[in-house]
Formats: structure tokens, sequence, C-alpha cells
């Protein structure tokens, strides 16, 4: 696919909606298109974090393994959503795994070529911060909510 | 015959039909044995007794038309819903109500209805969801988002996947947590909220689950552009009479059962967020 047309589903997304067009342009110079089947992982836990991914069709799960208890899928991500958070902290690496529940279509970005370019134009990593903070506070906000068990033993 | 007017008497129901529903929680369908149902709006609710056990506020969650059937859906908790739970067919329980404040059924009508409930707070609202679909064409877009602890805590499984299957309304089901096997949402619930499609402008949201739940995820509604005159919620406070009297189920100035339990955000946003009360 050329550039032009990654360039445009990346700013149709909802991590990157209204985003600089510089800045655009920069993030598309480290992105590809990527089609996963269902039941495909796309990432182990421990793996070296190097991709971002930006969802756009289908479903990953987000699964860690316990002894004796099989995964334990504590997030799903679907359409609109990234997963990858783990690109911008050392030592980068998957804290979990990643599998596609049904066909995904995805944009991934190569968090080596985008963490390059961030620490080269620090206004570009900002905005990049910018969009990733809301994801990341809101992904806590949610697990402190799945911590509270609210379903549980109550109405 | 006896006189369901009365409403500190309780009325005596045989249990005729209980099934299971998840690990704790069971749908019970009550006949009076000697009086006439005067039938229920959604979001009322019945005292029920247990003999010589005792009395709790329980929800209506079955059909609102369905006259000859009073259907309630008891998680064991306590005492009195677990000997709810645990009545056989045959075995008769004391029946006041109903009680409280309904839905906003005509109001909701030619709107977007947009329903979210979480864990066992389905079922105060799955009569809504009967009426919605009865009279589907009086209203706009009709979303139900529902969260739940793990799929095996879905309530009413059958009915969600049948509904699903109707192309004129939206249904989307989240769990805390799964197993492998599970091929949908896994979140919190207020997540769905994002991405439902209405019109704020012209929606009217129907809250019902844990307190916690509900809070949040009226503010997930509100940031959505709802109006908080728009947002219905459904309180639970214990109670004793369920007619206003004894103060028991007292929030602040308002009495959940007389004035209640539905109330919109606009009204209670104060009220939860005070830790006294
Ligand atoms: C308007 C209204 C409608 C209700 N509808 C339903 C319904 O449809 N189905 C249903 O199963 N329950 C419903 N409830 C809740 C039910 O009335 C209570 O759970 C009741 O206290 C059960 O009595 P019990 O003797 O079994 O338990 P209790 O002895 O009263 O409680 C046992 C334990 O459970 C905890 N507990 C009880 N109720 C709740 C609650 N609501 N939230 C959190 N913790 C609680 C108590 O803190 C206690 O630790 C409703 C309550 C109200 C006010």
């Amino acid at each position: 696919m050329e550039i032009g047309s990654l360039g445009k589903i990346i700013a149709a997304h909802d991590l990157f909606i209204g985003f600089d067009q510089a800045f655009l342009d920069l993030v598309t110079g480290c992105a590809k298109n990527v089609r996963v089947e269902a039941g495909r992982y796309l990432f182990h836990e421990g793996d070296p974090a190097d991709e971002i991914y930006l969802i756009r069709e289908g479903r990953v799960a987000l699964e860690i393994s316990a002894p004796g208890r099989g995964s334990m899928v504590f997030q799903a991500a679907g359409p609109g959503e990234a997963i990858g958070l783990s690109w911008l902290v050392p030592p980068y690496r998957w804290n979990y795994d990643g599998r596609s529940t049904d066909l995904t279509r995805a944009i991934s970005v190569d968090a080596a070529c985008l963490r390059r370019k961030c620490e080269a134009d620090h206004d570009l990593g900002f905005a990049v911060m910018q969009r990733f903070m809301p994801v990341i506070v809101e992904r806590l906000h949610a697990t402190r909510l799945q911590l509270l068990d609210v379903y549980g033993s109550h109405v | 015959m006896f006189d369901l007017r009365d409403p500190m008497v309780p009325a005596v129901a045989r249990v005729i039909r209980s099934r299971h529903e998840t690990a704790d929680v069971w749908t019970l369908d009550l006949e009076l044995v000697d009086a006439v149902w005067p039938g229920f709006s959604p979001g009322q609710f019945n005292m029920l007794s247990v003999f010589g056990v005792g009395e709790a506020p329980i929800s209506f969650s079955g059909e609102p038309t369905d006259n000859a059937h009073i259907v309630h859906t008891v998680r064991a908790v306590g005492p009195v819903s677990k000997a709810l739970c645990h009545l056989k067919v045959g075995d008769t329980v004391g029946v006041r109500g109903p009680f409280g404040n309904a839905w906003p059924m005509d109001h909701a009508r030619g709107r977007d209805v947009i329903v979210v409930a979480g864990g066992l707070g389905l079922a105060p609202v799955r009569p809504v969801l009967y009426r919605l679909m009865a009279d589907r064409r009086s209203h706009g877009r009709v979303t139900l988002l529902y969260g739940a602890r793990n799929p095996g805590e879905i309530l009413y499984r059958h009915e969600i996947e049948k509904w699903r299957t109707r192309l004129d309304i939206d249904v989307e089901v989240t769990v805390d947590h799964a197993t492998a096997d599970w091929r949908g949402h896994v979140g919190v619930v207020t997540k769905l909220i994002g991405r439902a499609r209405f019109d704020p402008a012209d929606a009217v949201a129907i809250v019902c689950g844990p307190e916690v739940m509900m809070r949040f995820a009226a503010k997930a509604l509100a940031d959505s552009g709802i109006p908080e005159k728009e947002i219905y919620l459904s309180m639970e406070r214990n109670m004793k009479c369920g007619i206003g009297l004894c103060g028991h189920c007292q929030l602040g100035p308002l009495f959940i059962c007389r004035d209640g339990p539905v109330f919109t955000q606009d009204r209670l946003r104060t009220l939860m967020a005070t830790k006294e009360l």
C-alpha cells in the first residue's frame, strides 16, 4: 500500500484524529498494514514490544496465562483502539499475550522507529504523548473498576 | 378474595416455576393464591417475604403485559434472598406491592434509548427491554450495553443471544475478565458508552446496576452529551415498609421506596457523592 492511503487510514484512526499533518507523515513513515487471522498471536509475553497496533477491524484479546487456570483475558481491544503501550517504557517488552479473536486488520507502527523520531523531535514526542496519555489514564481507571469487582455479590 | 390494596399486609403467592440462572441467581414465577394481581410498571418492585425469615424488596423482571405471572430474579446474598432462591415449585411467599415509581417509558417514546446494565442490574431493566421491543417503532435507536463479571455470570444469556440477532436494536456485552474461549468485549461497561450510536440531544438513558458502576456509567453518559436530567438510575437502599413511612431507605431528603427507586442523575449526583448518606 502506498504511503498516501496509509496516512489517510492513520489520520482516521481514533488515536490520531486531528493530529498535525507533518507529525502524521512522520508516524506514517514508521507504519505498515497488517492482517492477522483469527486465533493467531500478534505477540507473546516477554517478546520485545517493538510494535504499536492501531486496530481497524476485528478484535485482539490481551491475556495472561496462569498455571492451572489457562489463559485469562483481561482486556479485548477493537476497532479504533490501540495496543502496545509498552513501546514507551524500557525495557520495551510485552507483559501479556495478544491474540486475534477475529480476523483483525491493523496498522502496525514500528516502535523503535517512532521512538527515534520522537527523540529527535520533541514536539512530535510531546504530541504523541498527548495522544497516548489519555489511553493510559483510561486504562488505569478501567483497571481500578475491574479490581473493585463491582458486579460481584452486590446487586 | 384478598385485597392487595392494604400495602402493609402481604398476599400469598405460590411458586409455579424456578429457574437457576447463574451460580447464585434464580428467577421465580409466582402466582397469587387468592387475589388478583394489578400489574406493574417497569422499574417497580415488590416486597417479598419468606415466612419465618423476613422480607426484601425485589424488582420485577418479567413481561409487564403478563398479568398471570409475577416474575422476580433474585441473587442469594443474605437470609431472605437465599431463602427465596431455595424455594421450590409449590412453595408459598408473601407479596406486598407493587411499589415505587417507574422507568420513563412514555418519556422515552420518539427518542433514542440507551440502556446500561451491570450484573444483576439487567433484571430490573428486562421489562423495559420487553416494552421497547414490543413497541419498537415508537423509538429511535435502541441500545443495550451490559457488563458482567465473567461470561458465566451473564444473566438471561439465551435471551441476550436472541436479542443480538435482531437488526433493530444494538446489543453489546462486556465482561471484566474471561477465559480464552470468549470472543466478545472484555473491559468495563462504561467503555462501551463511547462507542454506542445515539443522538445525545434526543436520548434517554436507563442505568441499572451496582452503585459504583451506575456512578461511572452516568458520568460517561453525561460526558457523551446526554443531559443529566435524561439519565435515569435505579437506587437501592435497605427498605422495610416500602411506602415511605419508616425512613429506612432515606437518602438525604428522599425516600427510595416512595420517591424512587428511579431517579434522574441531576437529582442524585450530589446525594451519591455525599459519603455520609
Ligand atoms: C428497589 C430495590 C430493588 C431490588 N431488586 C432486587 C432484585 O431484583 N433482585 C435481587 O436479588 N435483589 C434486589 N434488591 C436487593 C435486595 O433487596 C437486598 O439484597 C436485600 O437486602 C436482600 O436481603 P437478604 O436478607 O437476603 O440479605 P441482607 O441480610 O439484607 O444482606 C446480606 C449481605 O448482602 C449485602 N447486600 C444486601 N443487599 C445488597 C445490595 N443491594 N447491594 C450490595 N450489597 C448488598 C449486605 O450488606 C449484607 O452483607 C433490591 C433492592 C431494592 C431497594
